[in-house]
């Protein structure tokens, strides 16, 4: 048994605890705010695997499967549903283009498929139909409660003896050769410090500062933050949008029903690199805009309410694909999620687990793609598409 | 009286379940806020939010003040979508 230290308890860091305990690992998790405090509760719920190359395709096939299994094995409604994805094509080529995906997508078994739009309006209650020539319909892509999928993982994480600490932050890491050997935290204003054999960093948007404390230049991995915001209307009808539905031509715009209490949770690709990683204030430039693209998408929005509206990161790479794999000998990495490691942690984490504990790794995951060297090396991948 | 204290009328949360979150070692108010959703309806908190911490102050012992309210979210009253997008003008 060893000891594996995991700094940020987001969505990654505390599955992948749990998944590293479960193979019997001795497990320090440390979070600096409140679990869930980075991106991860600030999340769209999205889950999906119409993604456009052939890698993120076959982790997120793998990692729909573990979704569709979570509740039982965590013991905890996590409010996990497939309510599909629906992406909407404005031009012939963009049909062209959702023809060629789905046919990837179908090659690795993804039940994608080409529709109409009296079969979207059938989905989508309160769809517009009148701008869109057909839809990409995937009904096993799906969505889940963040704060209690977090929790989920996090309780079971520590029936098995994981030592999670919350408001602990990790100030430093120390490093003999090619191995960091200890970490140091602060907690209530002291510093200690805990001999490891293994580290992970999962902090996502803060991650080049923990690459640094190791040793490695900070933009090794180069992850930007960038503010991404959602809005939230009052609870509606349920079934009206149950699926995350997005025009991509709209600057990336969805409207997804919420799981839990009905609201339609708006977003889209507006985006500005964060200020700060505090940076973490909503603007009205994003309300107006959003809303505008949500009542073309479905025009009863008009009349309802806004009830809230939160900003969070996307921690992005310049390829928008996560920096996954090993960066020193005992040090690792999965961060940079651009926008979709919500939806990948059950995956990535079985993964991560598996090649810290064990070496290598039975998950269907193309280490070379999300390779963390390939940026020092100049090699991007093809853009993953971002949208949650 | 049907014996369920209501902390949250906007989600329906009672004093037992915060008090039972409490218990099982939940005690930062964020946490509490999205795990119950107390404080998350169109009312933002404003009548929740202070028996919360309350309850929060009494069980781990700590003085009302010493707690951090959550952040809260614009808007701070629900507004009609179609007053931020403006007219017809689509
Ligand atoms: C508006 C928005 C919508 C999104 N929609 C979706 C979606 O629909 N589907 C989807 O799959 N994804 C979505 N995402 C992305 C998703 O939220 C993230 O990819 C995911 O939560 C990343 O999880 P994580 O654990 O890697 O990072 P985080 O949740 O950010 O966790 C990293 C943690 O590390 C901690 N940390 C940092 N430094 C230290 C330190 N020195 N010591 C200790 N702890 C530290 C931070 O406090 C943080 O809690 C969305 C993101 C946003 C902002
Ligand atoms: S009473 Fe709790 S949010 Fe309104």
């Amino acid at each position: 048994m060893s000891r594996i230290a995991v700094i940020g308890g987001g969505i990654i860091g505390v599955a992948t605890a749990y998944e590293l305990a479960k193979l019997g690992e001795e497990v320090v998790l440390f979070e600096k705010n409140y679990f869930g405090s980075g991106s991860t509760f600030r999340c769209a719920t999205g889950i999906r695997a119409q993604f456009t190359d052939e890698a993120n395709i076959k982790l997120m096939k793998h990692s729909v499967e573990r979704w569709e299994k979570l509740e039982e094995e965590l013991g905890a409604d996590i409010g996990f549903n497939q309510t599909g994805y629906l992406f909407l094509a404005t031009s012939e080529e963009e049909v062209e283009a959702f023809k060629a995906n789905i046919k990837l997508q179908n090659r690795f078994g993804v039940p994608t498929r080409l529709i109409d739009m009296d079969e979207a309006k059938e989905i989508v209650p309160i769809l517009n139909t009148e701008p869109f020539l057909a839809g990409a319909w995937n009904p096993k892509d799906a969505k889940a409660n963040p704060f209690k999928t977090l929790f989920a993982y996090l309780r079971r994480a520590r029936e098995l003896g994981v030592d999670a600490r919350e408001h602990t932050e990790v100030v430093g890491l120390e490093r003999e050769g090619e191995a960091i050997t200890a970490v140091k935290f602060r907690s209530n204003g002291k510093v200690e410090s805990v001999k490891v054999d293994a580290v992970l960093n999962a902090s996502n948007a803060w991650a080049p500062l923990i690459n640094e404390m190791a040793g490695l230049k900070r933009d090794l991995v180069p992850i930007k933050a960038y503010k991404h915001q959602l809005v939230k209307t009052e609870p509606l009808e349920r079934g009206q949008a149950e699926p995350l539905v997005c025009p991509p031509a709209w600057e990336d715009a969805y409207i997804i029903q919420d799981g839990e209490d009905g609201g339609i949770i708006c977003g889209a690709g507006i985006e500005h690199e964060a200020k700060s990683l505090e940076d973490v204030e909503p603007t009205y430039d994003f309300l107006r805009g959003v809303l505008r693209y949500a009542v073309r998408i479905a025009p009863p929005l008009r009349y309802a309410h806004v009830v809230r509206q939160w900003a969070g990161f996307y921690a992005k790479t310049p390829d928008s694909n996560p920096a996954i794999g090993k960066l020193l000998d005992n040090f690792y990495i999965a961060a940079g999620f651009s926008g979709h490691g919500f939806m990948m942690a059950p995956a990535v984490a079985q993964a991560m687990a598996e090649l810290i504990s064990k070496g290598r790794s039975k998950v269907p995951l193309d280490w070379e793609w999300y390779d963390p060297y390939r940026f020092e090396r100049g090699e991007l991948r093809s853009s993953a598409f971002q949208i949650g | 009286m049907g014996g369920k204290k209501i902390v949250c009328r906007c989600n329906d949360v009672t004093v037992e379940d915060v008090e039972r979150l409490i218990d099982s070692g939940v005690t930062d108010i964020e946490e509490i806020k999205r795990l119950l959703r107390v404080g998350m309806g169109p009312c933002q908190g404003r009548t929740c939010i202070p028996i919360v911490i309350s309850i929060l102050a009494r069980k781990t012992g700590k003085r009302p003040e010493e707690i951090p309210l959550p952040k809260a979210r614009v808007p701070i009253r629900p507004v009609r979508v179609e007053v931020i997008v403006g007219g017809a003008d689509e």
